[in-house]
């Protein structure tokens, strides 16, 4: 279990419970989490679900797999802590992180 | 039908589409009744992973649900779950269900998706013999799938050979018969079609081309064997039919609302009837990047065609259209196919098949129709700009690696 929150575009926070090995996407569109779409439901096929992950938990996630880091390198406004959220796995590890969510995916 | 006089929306199907009309309306504001109307008995759910992780075992029957429910509580949506819509009487704005409830209608929704083709031959109806569109038709499948379950897959598209990928992956002993001369033929070039044709090779599936079943041979039931024209007899636990599938546009075609493979609707998802809607599978459409009408079957049209519907009732602009998109995933591989390459007259291969990371573009009189993008997002994504852009490109140009996709994009997309 951890608790994650979600900050959108207008500063707007939402703090959710999240189960361990749920998606952050998943946590996210099953809340209604504004400014994630995540059009493929989580096959790392569309690119709709971006994120910026807080900086000091960045190093505690799984790094990106190539397919991952390829379809970032094509989404709109990327930083270095763009992360697509349905590749991120909830842990314990987890608990407290801050996300970000893009005003749009597209 | 004014905006001030919509208080009852009705959405008939609980798929992709009729999810996210709901969806949309209520994020657009709509306030109003708003009833879901759907045959299965579930939660509106995914059926991307059907054939991959799900039918692997590897995801949760709770994770393919698009909102818990809770979530129809909280938006105030009644759900009719398990429960068939009849018929429509346009005349009166009545939609009668099959448990004799009838519901009046400002506007309706279609979005009654499409059902498996049916297998015309004797022996189809044996216990064994199973479709792959439901939940309950994974659910029914895969405990029978084990470790040397002998598992014959008839019809070689997309949905058949990811569930050929999973079906190994559990250990099955898998064939797939194709009648046409390769596999995928109707919806890729060769080049692709021995692609995976090889991949499925080297992971122990038989692929059978050019063969035509003759009947299914049972057991006391249950399915035995399958009999091809030639009478030769391949031994079955579970025979898979995945020969493509049907709209489901009876519904509206006994009401009177034009069809023609697909209920047709216009870029809003507006029908012959301008109180009554339809979205995903069940439609016909314009294909706005092709000049031309027709039927898709994908995760981004059921979306895209929820979102205009909800968007044209609220009177909100719709969204931006989108190049059709698609993907199928099959052991290690990711295939993204942006736009649509039928009609396709020559095709230019980027990159090494062999080295399982690729691209197919194809062309007609010089315009980039589509590409099938192996393993290779940059492709997929830049090609759906190129299509919106329509600049011509030479494909040599796509040929040459040495250029990267980031710089085509820069040259012709931006
Ligand atoms: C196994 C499988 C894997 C797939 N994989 C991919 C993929 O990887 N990528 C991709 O883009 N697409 C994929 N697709 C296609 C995609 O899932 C469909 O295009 C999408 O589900 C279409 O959504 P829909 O809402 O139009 O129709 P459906 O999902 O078919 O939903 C329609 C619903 O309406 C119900 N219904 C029908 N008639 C009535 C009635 N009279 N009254 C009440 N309810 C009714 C049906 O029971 C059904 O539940 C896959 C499809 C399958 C089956
Ligand atoms: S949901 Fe599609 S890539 Fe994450």
């Amino acid at each position: 279990m951890a608790k994650i929150t979600y900050i959108d575009h207008t500063g707007t926070e939402r703090t959710l419970e999240a189960k361990n090995g749920e998606s952050v996407m998943e946590v996210a569109i099953k809340n209604s989490v504004p400014g994630i779409d995540a059009d493929c439901g989580g096959a790392c096929a569309c690119a709709t679900c971006h994120v910026y992950v807080d900086e000091a938990y960045l190093g505690k996630l799984s790094p990106p797999e190539a397919m991952e880091t390829s379809m970032l390198d094509f989404a709109e406004n990327v930083r270095d802590n763009s992360r697509l959220s349905c590749q991120i796995s909830v842990s314990d590890e987890l608990d407290g992180m801050k996300v970000t969510t893009p005003e749009s995916q597209h | 039908m004014s905006r001030e006089n919509l208080n009852c929306i009705l959405v008939i199907g609980g798929g992709q589409a009729g999810a996210q009309a709901l969806i949309s309306l209520r994020q657009n504001g709509y306030e109003g009744a708003l009833h879901l109307i759907a045959e299965e008995p579930f939660l509106p759910y995914q059926r991307p992973p059907l054939s991959k992780a799900y039918l692997k075992g590897e995801m949760a029957k709770e994770r393919l649900a698009f909102k818990p429910q809770d979530w129809y509580e909280s938006h105030n949506i009644t759900l009719h779950l398990g429960v068939r819509a009849d018929k429509i009487d346009r005349e009166n704005h009545i939609l009668h269900l099959q448990d004799g409830t009838e519901l009046t209608y400002d506007a309706l929704i279609i979005a009654t998706g499409a059902r498996p083709r049916p297998l015309k031959l004797e022996g189809a109806d044996l216990k064994g013999v199973q479709d792959l569109r439901g939940l309950d038709d994974i659910d029914q499948l895969r405990p029978a799938l084990k470790r040397g379950t002998r598992l014959v897959i008839i019809g070689a598209g997309y949905i058949g050979l990811e569930a050929a990928a999973a079906a190994r992956s559990l250990g099955a002993e898998v064939t797939v018969l194709e009648m046409a001369e390769r596999v995928l033929a109707r919806v890729t070039s060769p080049v692709i079609s021995t692609f995976f044709t090889q991949l499925h090779e080297r992971q122990g599936v038989s692929i059978r081309t050019k063969v035509r079943t003759d009947c299914l041979m049972g057991k006391a039931g249950h399915v035995s064997g399958v009999k091809l024209s030639t009478g030769e007899e391949l031994p079955a636990d579970i025979v898979l039919v995945g020969i493509g599938v049907l709209p489901n546009q009876e519904l509206a075609e006994a009401a009177g609302i034009l069809c023609e493979t697909g209920i047709c609707v216009d870029e809003a998802g507006r029908t012959s009837d301008p109180d009554i809607f339809a979205a995903g599978d069940c439609t016909s459409r314009p294909l706005i990047h092709y000049d031309r009408r027709g039927r898709l079957e994908s995760v981004h049209n059921a979306i895209e065609q929820g979102k205009c519907v909800a968007a044209a009732l609220m009177e909100k602009p719709g969204p931006k259209l989108d190049v059709p998109w698609f993907w199928s995933d099959q052991y290690h591989i990711k295939l993204q196919i942006a736009g649509l390459s039928q009609g396709y007259e020559n095709f230019i291969v980027r990159g090494d098949p062999t080295s399982e990371r690729f691209a197919v573009f194809y062309f007609k009189a010089g315009k980039l129709l589509g590409v099938d993008a192996i393993n290779a997002p940059p492709e997929f994504l830049v090609t759906k700009k190129l299509i919106i852009s329509g600049s011509a490109l030479a494909p040599e140009e796509l040929q040459d690696t040495s250029l990267s996709m980031k710089e085509i994009a820069a040259k012709y997309a931006a």
